[in-house]
């Protein structure tokens, strides 16, 4: 059933340092990752998670390691030999980046047609019905009402705001989408309707997506793998539920026996 | 040859939180299931039946031994295959049904048990219409198919979850006390499910308290308490 591409990963991330200075950032971290996994980085804050993550979307150099990525043509190219063009395209089209502040993933003086149409452009599409008709396809699919096209993000609720940046980010049906604290700063109802979306969007389209969060019950809920971090390393990584219901480390120990019951 | 095999498997928890305690559950734990054979745990409240099954499953690592898992053609060692490897034979080859739902928020009753399905590759019209036929089965009403089960009754947020967990027609099948605080009906429906799939050729490791149920369904029982570390 599976094809040979399918058993090749899809990134792979060897021996990743980053130092600012002299301070450790994320140290010799590796992984593979193959198409429809869905990995959670948990971690607190300082742990090294948001260093991970920005070094794996190429928003900033490892000191040390290298991102190897398979294109869809099936080359595997090392992130940092690639061209500046080259990676902002595969930011555009190939990857998406779901930010925790939508602030910062949306335009927020354009509408929402157009927020969502912008990245069908970047991959060259030009006919105006047809992107608006797609647009409005993927609002739909994200639950944001048809009548809401033309308005801008500033007029939506939180909730809104963060769907309407996963419908951009998905319109381009990328291989491999990055979240970071998708659902941090939502209310818990809004949460749950985010975490169900996701959840359906990601196993549907079958995405790869690497997923950094705080929140143990939002990576069991969405993640098939799990890495725990602390101080800059990866102390613990495997299956989600198999971290989760018999953690190794002290410190994946503390995390788990810390959630409060409800 | 088995469809699973378990051989000299041992584990043991450390606790770090509490300064390091070691706490040995099991060892030597050796059995066999054959296709079409149930064979049901026993043991006194505390022996480490659900936590043979949690390791079969995958969701406790194994410390030592073997766990062999048939695949198709292939035979895997779950004590030591990678993640990608237990997910792969999760979805083709193992089925683990537990009398807790873990409800998802917002999704249907119906959509969670068509779930597995979809998963393994079904579309979502046959996904939902076998999901729909398995709610019936469990006599779920039909009104209540729409609406995600978080505020269901426990009875049926378990009937849920056996729906779901017993619709994929997995060759094996790990059952953790399918029937506790199941009324007769529903009882009866489960004991039905099992002799099914034991005809269709699946090997099932069942944990039952119900005497009997376990007459029912078992072929062989495994006193676990012969695996238990001497406390």
């Amino acid at each position: 059933m599976m094809s040979d591409e399918n058993d090749r990963p899809l990134l792979v991330a060897e021996g990743l340092t980053k130092y600012y200075g002299r301070q450790l950032g994320c140290r010799d971290a590796s992984f593979e990752l193959y198409e429809g996994e869905v990995m959670a980085v948990v971690g607190e804050s300082g742990s090294g998670k948001s260093t991970l993550l920005q070094l794996l979307s190429t928003q900033i150099e490892p000191s040390e390691g290298r991102v190897l990525y398979r294109m869809r043509d099936g080359a595997v190219k090392s992130l940092w030999d690639m061209t500046e063009p080259e990676r902002r395209f595969l930011l555009r089209t190939d990857w998406g980046y779901v930010h925790q502040d939508p602030q910062h993933g949306l335009r927020m003086g354009v509408s929402a047609g157009g927020n969502v149409g912008e990245r069908l452009m970047a991959v060259g599409q030009r006919n105006y019905g047809n992107i608006r008709a797609v647009a409005a396809d993927w609002l739909g699919r994200v639950e944001i009402p048809q009548d809401r096209i033309d308005d801008t993000p500033r007029t939506y609720s939180g909730g809104m705001r963060q769907r309407l940046q996963i419908a951009r980010n998905l319109v381009t049906a990328p291989r491999l989408i990055f979240m970071d604290e998708p659902t941090g700063g939502l209310d818990v109802s809004v949460q749950a309707r985010l975490l169900d979306l996701l959840r359906r969007i990601v196993s549907e389209m079958r995405i790869a997506a690497i997923v950094v969060t705080h929140d143990l019950a939002v990576a069991r809920l969405l993640s098939n793998r799990i890495m725990v971090m602390k101080g800059g390393e990866v102390i613990e990584a495997g299956l989600t539920d198999q971290v989760l219901d018999d953690p190794h480390q002290p410190y994946t120990q503390l995390l788990v026996s810390s959630i409060l019951p409800v | 040859m088995p469809a699973l095999e378990l051989k000299d498997v041992a584990k043991t928890f450390t606790m770090h939180l509490q300064g390091g305690l070691k706490l040995s559950v099991l060892r030597d734990v050796t059995f066999a299931a054959e296709p079409g054979q149930c064979v049901v745990l026993t043991g006194p409240s505390g022996a480490g039946k659900s936590s043979i099954l949690k390791l079969i499953y995958g969701n406790y690592r194994c410390d030592e031994g073997a766990i062999l898992v048939r695949d198709g053609d292939t035979t895997v060692d779950l004590a030591v295959a990678a993640p990608r490897r237990i997910l792969a034979v999760r979805r083709r080859a193992l089925g683990y049904v537990t009398q807790f739902l873990r409800a998802v928020p917002r999704v249907s009753a119906l959509d969670i048990v068509a779930e597995p399905l979809i998963a393994e590759g079904a579309a979502a019209d046959e996904a939902k219409g076998r999901a729909a036929a398995m709610l019936k089965r469990f006599n779920v009403p039909e009104r209540l198919w729409s609406l995600p089960p978080a505020t269901f009754s426990g009875g049926e947020q378990q009937r849920i979850n056996l729906a779901r967990g017993l619709l994929p027609e997995h060759p094996i099948l790990l059952l953790d006390e399918p029937t506790a605080s199941l009324d007769a009906r529903n009882r009866a429906v489960v004991v039905d499910i099992v002799r099914e799939r034991k005809a269709r050729g699946a090997a099932i490791v069942a944990i039952v308290h119900d005497e009997q149920v376990r007459d029912d369904i078992a072929d062989v029982a495994v006193d676990v308490t012969r695996f238990a570390t001497a406390a």
